[in-house]
């Protein structure tokens, strides 16, 4: 596809021309995900609570004809946000107070580079692929973490230090249920892990690995700080926490940046516990030649977009969490569940049950032994 | 010639972060410099095609343990101006430490100093090779280095375990078990005589 720049110009500047062109054609279509991500968070919200949602600002075509009541929304509260005045507190740390929010949003967007959405189609496919995504989500801290120091506000600053609690906290468990999967798959790839689930709906490590799905689930609702973890947004304590002393394209940025990351769990738990892009009617005969003109990346968006409403669901249907009982189960009920799941796997292993354990890299390695 | 353009960046970067480190007044400011310095370093060693340890480093020290650092640093209130009292005092004792720092490193380099490995192919897996020297030929000492760490996380919640507390709290269970006999006794006691 790429080879026409190959010939024109020279390596470097070719290959970099190139990863260039892919950053683009993954980061546009994710930050238009994000946008009607908020639309779709209003709309479903209200209808759960019996409400219509956003409904003024239209996209239609020809006047008068208004099917996409709402549509307009995300956009015109983008020009809003562009359009509104910046505001640094006099006592602010300028500096920091500025770049705070590009430290959010440069690593959750960072994170996207490694995820293939199907089997050819990513922009950087390393081996490390999963470790590196823990090592840009553990980034993501740093934005909120300056931004609530720096705005020299009380609100801020507590929010803040709830903030850095959680995410450290919940990042062990997180952490530990990526181990579970790399044991599982035998390897750290992303597509390697995808492709170790080959097989069927039944293939997928979603059985074996049940507990760590829900435990790296709930870590990801935390870490990205959404309901009914968002205590370091707490509305009814400290104003609105981290941004409370940000306004316009600053303040966007940091809702950017969570958007992006609620999507990346959302990517992340399909890829490893729901076999990515892989067919759900992989192996059922007639389903799966009806369906094999289907595009793998539909699927991989399809088995996303389960986990995108999970996040609303959650919103709409939980009261927020007291700060102790986050503490409580991150600390004392995910990462012992994680820790003797990890044990459990590694019996499965060595039992090689089929049909997940019977031909990973580590089955085969024990066997050749 | 691109990898070392990018090797003396990355290399001023971190020279720069280091002195800020300790030139800067304000030790917020001082740990985020700490962070780019880490950050930096990592870059350094995915040139030097050691991407397991450069992510490793990014997501253990810049992730984990300045995130601790800094959440302590901000709730501190220091007062800047005791800090830099005794700056020519303490001068001596830090270049004297420095200095022997620089002799043993210059020393370990000289006689460890090995031609360049040859560029890996670009399939091979940084991790698998850890991994596989890691659970064989150096599997006593990881081992001992995991039982002295677990030994020091038990120890450190060990001292944060305090003994039952002290002062005075209710205890419901009580308070609803409560009777009147306990708490309260009647006495039947002649009126005072008039004077």
């Amino acid at each position: 596809m790429f080879d026409i720049v190959y010939q024109y110009l020279p390596y470097p500047l070719a290959y970099s021309l190139i990863i260039l062109i892919k950053i683009v054609l993954l980061v546009v279509p994710l930050m238009v995900a994000v946008a009607y991500y908020t639309l779709a968070e209003r709309k479903i919200i209200g209808f759960m609570q019996i409400r219509i949602g956003p409904n003024r600002v239209n996209l239609s075509i020809i006047p008068g004809l208004n099917l996409l009541r709402g549509f307009g929304q995300p956009i015109a509260d983008a020009f809003k946000l562009m359009f509104k005045e910046i505001i640094i507190p006099t006592n602010a740390n300028r500096y920091l107070f500025v770049i705070a929010p590009t430290l959010s949003i440069a690593p959750a967007l960072a994170a996207w580079a490694v995820i293939p959405f199907s089997e050819t189609l990513w922009v950087a496919n390393i081996n490390a692929g999963l470790l590196y995504i823990l090592a840009m989500t553990s980034l993501g801290v740093y934005g909120i973490l300056i931004a609530g120091w720096a705005s020299n506000s009380k609100y801020a600053f507590l929010s803040t230090m709830r903030f850095a609690a959680q995410i450290v906290s919940y990042e062990i468990a997180m952490g530990f249920s990526l181990v579970g999967v790399l044991m599982a798959a035998g390897s750290l790839n992303l597509s390697e892990i995808v492709a170790a689930q080959q097989g069927s709906v039944f293939h997928w490590f979603w059985i074996p690995l049940f507990p760590l799905l829900m435990i790296y689930f709930i870590s990801g609702v935390a870490e990205t700080n959404r309901s009914p973890f968002d205590v370091a947004e707490g509305e009814s304590e400290i104003v609105a926490g981290f941004h409370v002393e940000y306004s316009g394209m600053l303040f966007a940025a940091f809702f950017l940046a969570e958007y992006a990351n609620m999507i990346l769990v959302a990517a992340l738990t399909t890829l490893l516990f729901l076999g990515g892009w892989l067919s759900p009617f992989q192996g059922m005969g007639v389903l799966e030649q009806w369906t094999a003109w289907i595009p793998a990346p539909f699927w991989m968006f399809a088995k996303m977009s389960i986990f995108m409403l999970l996040f609303l669901w959650f919103r709409a249907t939980f009261p927020r969490y007291r700060y102790d009982q986050i503490m409580r189960l991150g600390w004392k009920v995910f990462i012992p569940i994680t820790l003797v799941w990890i044990v459990v796997v590694g019996l499965f292993i060595l039992a090689q049950l089929p049909p997940w354990f019977d031909s990973t890299p580590i089955t085969t390695a024990l066997a050749s032994r | 010639m691109t990898v070392k353009l990018i090797f003396y960046l990355f290399a001023a970067i971190l020279i720069f972060a280091a002195v800020r480190v300790i030139t800067v007044r304000n030790p917020v400011h001082a740990a985020l410099y700490l962070v780019l310095a880490f950050f930096t370093t990592s870059g350094i060693w995915l040139i030097l095609q050691a991407e397991f340890l450069a992510i490793a480093l990014v997501l253990v020290y810049v992730g984990a343990v300045m995130v601790l650092f800094l959440f302590i640093l901000m709730m501190l209130d220091i007062n800047l101006a005791p800090l830099r009292e005794n700056f020519t005092r303490y001068l001596p004792v830090g270049l004297t430490v420095s200095i022997l720092i620089f002799v043993e490193m210059t020393l370990v380099v000289k006689v460890l100093s090995k031609p360049a490995p040859a560029d890996l192919p670009a399939a091979s897996s940084n991790i698998q090779l850890l991994g596989e020297q890691l659970y064989s030929l150096y599997v006593y000492p990881f081992e001992i280095a995991a039982v002295i760490l677990l030994v020091a996380m038990i120890a450190a919640i060990a001292l944060t375990l305090r003994p039952k507390r002290w002062s005075k709290y209710r205890k419901p269970e009580q308070q609803v078990n409560v009777r009147r006999q306990d708490r309260l006794r009647l006495i039947n006691m002649p009126a005072e005589p008039k004077d």
